[in-house]
């Protein structure tokens, strides 16, 4: 198996669970330890392997969360095109995700807050205040059902009869 | 009052399998291995289409054989799996699951007397069927020493002039076997020599893990002596479906059709539908389930040599079928014992016929957190015992 291949089996299945370990990786692929390890740090090195979070359901726990889709037009900047002004919001810690779009809007910014009051304040007073922001529009997420290809609102049940031929 | 029964039928014995499914449903933590079905659910754009087709309103029967779609769908599969032409109208019909396809080819095929060659550990009702159908079952047993394939020898040695037909269990249902070209060719030879028939159960032939699987029909001279029984439930997650399907001669299938339109009239309509959604669109899914299994299946090998677990590596199916027997138990005691101390239930081999004597069935048609869960419980028994 070449370098390449090795890292097209290894990746679908640590980005469903990162907590895979290297022995179990490597009995399951048929690799060596060694190769594991390696592909791994290879692919971290190339920033292929971006980090290792938790999927966290928050509204199962105390937590106050607040998550918003949040629209957003743009006036490109001379020779910068979009990443500048990209830049400018995704520094900011409560954003969670900014992509470039395709469609009726430029940018999809994604925000977590604590409260309603935080995700307004931060696109009144911060989003909509920057220079070459032409307009937004906000949607705040009800419930979600599926996240990341999981699915949070049922958990999975066998349902199959526990002996069969 | 006189007795009402069929002394055909109460003289046969009730699966071995029953009785622990018996056990495990008394206790309420026990955890499973003992599954002979797929833990995915059929992918979603099947069921869209099955869903589809009520909602359209297809909630008739079929022909007798099935839906003509479907049947073309059946042999384009043959030939792009196997290269191997039949024609959908008159080669090929739907069944109700890989299971009744084997009761019809038996009953269409046998006079009382015959002989059916079947070789053990096996899939729990080729006996059965053949006792139902008036034919005289001889058991070849499968050995583990030569990996549970089957030999030329064995068939030689138990062929007598009344011999008529071979089941090919393959790839094997309990013990994960399957049997390669060269292997079938040697098979082939002895069956065309000894002028006999073949119902080859290939339910579990998308599911191998070293090389695609090989068809017996697909061989010089065999197409026109063998029935494939084929269908959805293991390949496409459809058990629940109940859609299977047989491809062979036509002289052969008219009088299994002539059972199945008296007995049975047609296979589901709603699965009917799905099945073609599943042959046009479903490759995929299944090269997905089928590299799942092979990583649970290399993670399971590894975990029974690390507790020093004898196993032969089974390149089919879903299950593995370790040896138990240098624990000085029984099969049954050693199954008994692992579901009442650990609550772990597994299949003793003997459910699968006496050469099962010796050997478990592990199946690995779970996640592999479960899977982690119950090596754990049975690496804790072996460790007492």
């Amino acid at each position: 198996m070449s370098e390449r291949e090795l890292w097209g089996k290894l990746l679908p299945l640590i980005e469903k669970n990162s907590r895979m370990g290297v022995k179990e990786l490597a009995v399951m692929l048929d690799v060596s330890e060694t190769d594991i390890a390696n592909a791994m740090t290879r692919m971290e090195e190339e920033g292929i392997i971006c980090g290792y979070h938790t999927m966290i359901d928050w509204s199962k726990t105390d937590v106050e969360e607040v998550s918003a889709l949040i629209e957003v037009r743009v006036t490109p900047q001379r020779g910068q095109g979009f990443d500048s002004i990209a830049e400018r919001i995704y520094k900011y810690p409560e954003v969670t995700s900014v992509y470039l779009m395709s469609g009726g809007f430029d940018l999809m910014v994604i925000l977590e807050g604590k409260t309603l009051q935080e995700v307004a304040s931060f696109v009144s007073m911060k989003l909509s205040a920057m220079d070459s922001i032409l307009s937004t529009a906000t949607h705040f997420i009800l419930k979600k059902y599926k996240d990341h290809g999981t699915i949070l609102t049922k958990k999975y049940e066998d349902t199959r009869e526990q002996v069969s031929p | 009052m006189r007795n009402p029964l069929s002394e055909k039928v109460t003289a046969i014995r009730p699966s071995g399998i029953r009785k622990f499914f018996d056990i495990v449903q008394e206790m309420d933590d026990a955890i499973s291995l003992g599954v002979g079905e797929p833990d995915f659910d059929t992918p979603w754009h099947i069921r869209d289409e099955g869903i589809y087709s009520l909602e359209k309103g297809r909630t008739y029967y079929t022909s007798n054989a099935g839906l003509r779609e479907l049947r073309e769908e059946i042999c384009r599969y043959m030939k792009r799996t196997q290269n191997l032409d039949y024609r959908p109208m008159q080669e090929c019909f739907v069944t109700v699951g890989g299971s009744e396809a084997i009761d019809l080819a038996l009953r269409a095929m046998v006079n009382p007397g015959d002989e059916v060659l079947i070789p053990q550990p096996s899939y729990v009702s080729y006996e059965p069927c053949a006792v139902l159908a008036d034919a005289k079952p001889v058991i070849i047993e499968l050995q583990g020493k030569d990996d549970f394939r089957l030999q030329p020898e064995q068939i030689l040695e138990k062929c007598t002039d009344k011999t008529k037909i071979l089941v090919m269990p393959y790839p094997n249902n309990p013990t994960g076997a399957v049997m390669s070209r060269e292997d079938l060719e040697k098979i082939a030879e002895v069956v065309r020599q000894k002028d006999l028939y073949i119902i080859s159960d290939e339910i579990y032939g998308e599911l191998t893990y070293r090389g695609k699987h090989v068809s017996i029909a697909s061989l010089p001279g065999m197409k026109e002596r063998t029935i494939v029984i084929g269908g959805f439930s293991k390949a496409y997650a459809m058990t629940g479906w109940r859609l299977g399907y047989a491809v062979g001669p036509e002289l052969i299938m008219q009088q299994m059709i002539k059972i199945h339109q008296f007995a049975i009239m047609c296979a589901p309509t709603t699965s009917q539908y799905a099945g073609i959604e599943a042959l046009r669109n479903g490759d995929e899914d299944v090269a997905q389930m089928r590299e799942e299994y092979d990583r649970r299946r290399r993670y399971l090998l590894h975990a029974f040599s690390e507790m020093g677990l004898e196993c032969f590596e089974p390149f089919g199916a879903f299950y593995a079928f370790p040896s138990v027997a240098r624990f000085g138990m029984t099969s049954e005691e050693f199954a008994t014992r692992l579901l009442t101390e650990e609550k772990l239930a597994v299949v003793p081999g003997t459910a699968f016929g006496d050469s099962g004597e010796g050997y478990i069935r592990i199946s690995y048609a779970y996640s592999l957190d479960d899977l982690k869960r119950a090596l754990e419980r049975l690496e804790r028994f072996l460790k007492k015992i």
